[in-house]
């Protein structure tokens, strides 16, 4: 099961304790999977910075993983954590697209009273 | 040697089916099976697999993009495939491509290439020979990226031909085209097109091929079925009449008959033709033919279409012609049923199939006629013709019996034109009313290769079957039908 122990992000709000556990699949070193891989590191570290983490399956490598999380485009990005999963296929250049997908919110920048 | 160049084939799997597509499926290639939903898609991926594997030790991948593996799995059970077995010795694998249209956002440029992965992951798996995908236009239902997916599946097909598996890619009828998504654009070796159509409330299963580059094949649309064997196509091929014939001779059941015959009898593996109108004792006369065919010990096969087995015994018996040591000797097989019970080209299998079981010397049909219940004229012409044809080719005796109508000239109906004239022997009875006194006669009118009487001869049954007037009594006047 996935730990929710080591949350070192500051902010007390309850939300924002949430961590992403994202997966992202590629075949092998191809422009569009470093691409992708450029844009979700980007995103996260914008919007969930501290509070995700990305684990790189290259299918190249490990083939008999495809199944599991029923992969057939690539790249496809996973996010595993939080529920429910959520797939996003292509090289995520649509940063729009991509938080909606991953539903991620970009944390509040208000200046409390 | 070049000129009888071909490249390799591979057995489908399906019975009948190498012998229309003159050796099977092109090896290495992948090949189209397209129909409409229900029609048998699914099924003859997985035979093609396990028959496959079974026969030809090729292991097989089946990339499931509808079914679960769980339910595949199941619904083949009862047509005595065990996928977990095979699964088990690592000679089948299935992989379940669920798309979720729901799950999957799309943002900037993609591949498919984690399904060649999985694809090639479980061909090397198992070393697969034979692969099926099942049905791959589910992609265009999870996916927006038309284009992207068409080129990519456009460079699959080139993936498995280097991969030199024989693959079979099923897609869904479409309205103006072959397949929905135009698939048959790109798989140009092999097509084949199931259909399944319901006629006068009978529903029968049929295949064509559209195309098979490089190979000649049947053009014909071909009855197929699907049974607790699964799919077997019937198999009718273009006969050619180049039969041997053969020049013993055999009893018809009726010593009284048999001394009409200047040979003592008809010849083995005619076709015999019995005519008349109700009450004209056919099956009593079909019936002696399955007790000489017995008394030869030959087996004999006898498909009744309005007696049960129990009736026949019990009506051949009331005139002394015991059936049941025969069917106790395993000699005679009485198959009866209705012949509404399910379309013709079923029946045709059915005698395929029993007969192959059965491997009868003499085959005796009563009466063709009731199959016009369940096709038309024409179409049980085809079918008699198919099956006539396939028993001279065996050498089998048959019998046939047709009934005419109440007062009616045989050369009236249709079926029995045709049949007639197919027939090497035919028996025309009839009764006739004089003074108030019914009198059975029976007349020889022809015999192919064999003189025989041919006048009408009074006849009897009695308690010890059939009897025919003594010949004495006529005119000796006889006939030889040459042809």
């Amino acid at each position: 099961m996935p730990a929710h122990n080591h949350i070192h992000a500051q902010n007390k709000q309850m939300e924002n304790e949430q961590r992403w556990e994202l997966r992202l699949y590629v075949a092998g070193q191809t422009p569009k999977s470093i691409l992708a891989f450029k844009n979700i590191t980007r995103y996260c570290s914008e919007y969930l910075e501290g509070r995700y983490s990305i684990e790189v399956i290259d299918l190249l490598k490990n083939p008999q993983l495809a199944e599991g999380d029923q992969i057939i485009a690539i790249p496809t990005l996973i996010r595993k954590v939080p529920e429910p999963i959520r797939k996003i296929i292509g090289d995520l250049s649509n940063e729009e697209k991509v938080l909606v997908g991953l539903n991620i919110r970009p944390i509040p920048v208000i200046n409390e009273p | 040697m070049h000129q009888s160049v071909q490249f390799p084939k591979t057995s489908t799997g399906i019975e009948g089916l190498d012998e229309i597509t003159n050796g099977g499926f092109p090896k290495g290639r992948p090949i189209l099976i397209c129909g409409s939903a229900g029609c048998g898609k699914t099924l003859f991926g997985i035979q093609f697999l396990v028959n496959g594997i079974k026969e030809q030790n090729e292991p097989g991948v089946f990339i499931s993009f509808e079914e679960s593996t769980a339910d595949l799995t199941f619904n083949v059970l009862s047509l005595g495939f065990d996928l977990r077995k095979l699964q088990a010795e690592n000679k089948l694998r299935i992989d379940h491509i669920r798309i979720e249209r729901s799950e999957i956002q799309e943002t900037g440029e993609y591949d498919l290439e984690g399904l060649f992965i999985r694809l090639d992951h479980a061909i090397k798996t198992v070393g697969a020979k034979r692969v099926v995908l099942d049905t791959i236009e589910s992609l265009f239902s999870g996916m927006d990226n038309e284009t992207l997916l068409r080129s990519e599946i456009r460079r699959l097909f080139q993936w498995l031909r280097e991969k030199g598996v024989t693959a079979i890619i099923t897609g869904e009828r479409g309205e103006k085209s072959l397949t929905r998504q135009g698939l048959e654009e790109y798989v140009s070796d092999c097509v084949l097109l199931l259909d399944f159509r319901v006629i006068d409330q009978i529903a029968t299963r049929r295949l064509r091929i559209v195309k098979y580059r490089g190979s000649t094949h049947g053009t014909n649309e071909y009855p197929f079925l699907i049974d607790e064997s699964g799919i077997s196509v019937i198999p009718i091929t273009s006969l050619k009449l180049n039969y041997k014939t053969s020049t013993r001779i055999v009893s018809t059941g009726v010593p009284s008959l048999d001394v009409l015959f200047d040979g003592g009898g008809v010849y083995e593996g005619s076709s015999s033709l019995v005519t008349g109108t109700a009450g004209t004792a056919k099956t009593i006369l079909a019936g002696h033919f399955a007790a000489g065919s017995g008394q030869r010990q030959e087996r004999v096969l006898f498909f009744s279409f309005e007696e049960s087995p129990d009736q026949l015994i019990r009506n051949m018996l009331s005139i002394g012609v015991d059936l049941r040591p025969f069917i106790d000797a395993g000699l005679l097989l009485i198959h009866a049923s209705r012949p509404t019970l399910q379309g013709l080209e079923m029946h045709l299998l059915l005698f395929h199939k029993l007969m192959k079981e059965f491997d009868p010397r003499t085959v005796i049909v009563d009466p063709i006629s009731s199959l016009v219940s369940v096709g038309s004229p024409l179409e049980v012409k085809a079918m008699l013709v198919r099956l006539m044809d396939s028993l001279k080719l065996k050498k089998i005796n048959c019998l046939f019996t047709a009934l005419i109508g109440q007062g009616g000239d045989a050369g009236n109906d249709p079926m029995v034109d045709t049949v007639s004239s197919l027939a090497d022997n035919w028996f025309y009875l009839k009764n006739e009313v004089e003074g108030g006194r019914r009198q059975r006669m029976l007349s020889i009118v022809k015999s192919r290769g064999m003189e025989h009487y041919n006048d009408f001869i009074p006849f009897s049954i009695t308690r010890e079957g059939i009897k025919i007037a003594s010949t004495q009594s006529h005119s000796r006047s006889k006939q030889t039908n040459g042809k």
